[in-house]
């Protein structure tokens, strides 16, 4: 069995949920999904913050459809890792319970109209360079998931220039707004690759599972040769003085990320991990009567069903 | 009766459907990320979208009679220029609230937007047809966990009733002679459906006073509850921090 599990990765091929597979794969492979899973309902908190502000009906409907794609992919992710044996119940109580991350990049606050523009340029844009890989991944559910994860995250990456474009093209305290949003999230995007290469003592295993395919080193580079003529289009400076193209290498030469605020963050000390799980204890605990209720009603069911209530009230159907 | 007349009860009543649809997709937003569910996190963000998206269209529309963009009229009237009915204000204090406030709203929206599908104005018959698919399945989303929460534990059911209780006062503004509407549209005509959720769901109708108005005004002549001020504060305040800025 084991056998056929390491040809099948060999080979390029997937993993399927009925497959046999070693312990350790299946345990990377559901902290690896929950962990992105509860990225996207976390992720949910700081733009979601400024649907009821947005400044322009158009912009409401774009950031409330991201938000909502957001709980979609969050669910689809879900069921991705209830594929390996994981219950979504489980993991959401170990996400309220601190025992399973998110990505630290939502620790930070979303202060002004331009971080929703720079949250889905910056970060989106990170995502993407992580997840595109991951569409490789070998364990087929989570390969397949991210496919179509992928497809929405770049219309969202193109929907955030365009707002920071337009904004870029109007009052200077706009611009002022978009500069001031850059400033803020360029470090903690560039952290979203991880630790450096030389800190990361997983990647080697998780690569020979196939189940990463670059480094994070190599992922941040390629993050940052792509986003420089990006932000040079944009009129946007970014926050740091090594930032030049080097000629020799050919790629982006840039500053370190200070890792030490990294690892706060990533240990709960950063502005608003606090914040965010108290928000997703909240509604989880406060929605416990619904579900309750919901499991009850189920358990019964002597209720027909909507449809047949109307049709019985002459009323159209939906 | 001349045809600016005309337009101009046109325009107020687009702007009354409108602000009714804008207002209520703005308190559902307000729900993002505290649901109990993520299944409920998309289906309330879908009738939220789906709200905005005839708010556009009939603020878009009583617009062109009144030489205003969307946006100009969504962020830049005041409170009282507001036509929303006062139901679609209320914030809802929990889950329970959340689908009976819908089912109130989206039963009556619904048999409104029925008979406006043919309205004499063809931009507003076709904003409503478009919108009784969408109002339909808003309607079916909330007798879904009308009937859930009614009929489900003892505590689900006492706080359902509660907030039948609660909302009932704020129906009856919807059912008030409008001389700009198309079509009257009777309490009687939404009573049976109404009735056939609320008995599902074991839930009885109450008897509660109707919500008092302000010398005979109410929220169709812009006074509203004082939510309404918390409301626009907060649905303006980046759009009129920047006056002149395009998004």
């Amino acid at each position: 069995m084991e056998q056929h599990f390491t040809d099948t990765i060999d080979a390029g091929r997937r993993i399927e949920p009925r497959d046999w597979m070693p312990d350790g794969y299946r345990k990377t492979m559901i902290r690896q999904i929950a962990q992105h899973a509860h990225s996207e309902i976390i992720g949910m908190q700081p733009e979601g913050t400024w649907i009821t502000r947005a400044p322009s009906l158009r912009r409401k409907a774009i950031l409330l459809a991201k938000v909502q794609d957001e709980a979609g992919h969050g669910m689809y992710l879900y069921s991705a890792a209830e594929t390996l044996g994981a219950d979504r119940g489980d993991l959401t109580r170990k996400l309220i319970d601190g025992r399973q991350k998110y990505s630290s990049i939502f620790n930070y606050p979303a202060l002004s109209y331009a971080d929703v523009g720079v949250i889905g340029w910056l970060v989106d844009g990170a995502a993407i360079v992580n997840q595109v890989p991951l569409c490789r991944s070998s364990y087929g559910p989570y390969a397949r998931a991210m496919i179509r994860i992928c497809k929405e995250e770049s219309f969202h990456q193109r929907q955030g220039y365009e707002l920071l474009l337009a904004m870029m093209n109007g009052t200077s305290a706009q611009r002022a707004m978009v500069q001031d949003a850059a400033d803020r999230y360029w470090w903690p995007s560039l952290m979203m690759f991880g630790p450096p290469d030389a800190d990361s003592p997983n990647t080697a295993q998780s690569m020979k599972w196939g189940i990463k395919r670059h480094t994070n080193d190599e992922l941040r580079q390629r993050f940052v040769d792509m986003t420089v003529p990006q932000a040079a289009r944009l009129g946007v400076t970014l926050p740091d003085p090594d930032l030049r193209w080097n000629d020799e290498r050919g790629h982006y030469d840039f500053g370190e990320p200070d890792w030490e605020e990294f690892k706060a963050v990533l240990s709960g000390a950063g502005p608003c991990n606090a914040e965010r799980s108290a928000r997703r204890r909240a509604a989880h605990d406060d929605g416990a009567w619904v579900r309750e209720a919901a499991l009850a009603h189920a358990a019964r069911t002597r209720n027909p069903p909507a449809e047949r209530i109307f049709a019985a009230t002459g009323a159209p159907d939906a | 009766m001349t045809t600016a007349d005309d337009g101009a009860a046109l325009a107020r009543y687009c702007l009354a459907l409108g602000d009714d649809a804008l207002i209520y997709s703005h308190r559902l937003t307000e729900w993002m990320t505290r649901l109990p569910e993520l299944e409920e996190e998309t289906a309330v963000a879908n009738i939220a979208l789906d709200l905005l998206g005839q708010a556009r269209m009939l603020l878009t529309r009583a617009g062109a009679i009144l030489g205003r963009s969307e946006d100009d009229l969504a962020f830049f009237r005041a409170g009282h220029e507001f036509r929303n009915v006062r139901l679609a204000e209320h914030g809802d204090r929990d889950f329970a609230e959340l689908v009976v406030r819908l089912l109130l709203f989206s039963v009556w929206r619904l048999a409104l937007l029925e008979k406006l599908a043919g309205a004499p104005d063809p931009g507003l018959a076709a904003i409503a047809a478009k919108g009784v698919n969408e109002v339909a399945y808003h309607r079916d989303y909330a007798a879904r966990w009308v009937m859930r929460l009614g009929d489900g534990t003892a505590l689900s059911h006492v706080k359902a009733q509660a907030a039948l209780s609660a909302l009932w006062p704020l129906t009856g503004e919807l059912f008030r002679p409008d001389p700009d509407a198309p079509f009257a549209l009777d309490r009687a005509e939404t009573d049976p459906v109404l009735d056939a959720v609320l008995s599902a769901a074991t839930l009885a109708r109450p008897q509660t006073a109707q919500l008092g108005e302000v010398s005979g005004r109410a929220g169709r002549d812009g006074v509203h509850t004082e939510a309404m001020g918390s409301i626009l504060a907060e649905l303006q305040s980046v759009a009129r921090a920047h006056p002149g800025a395009t998004w």
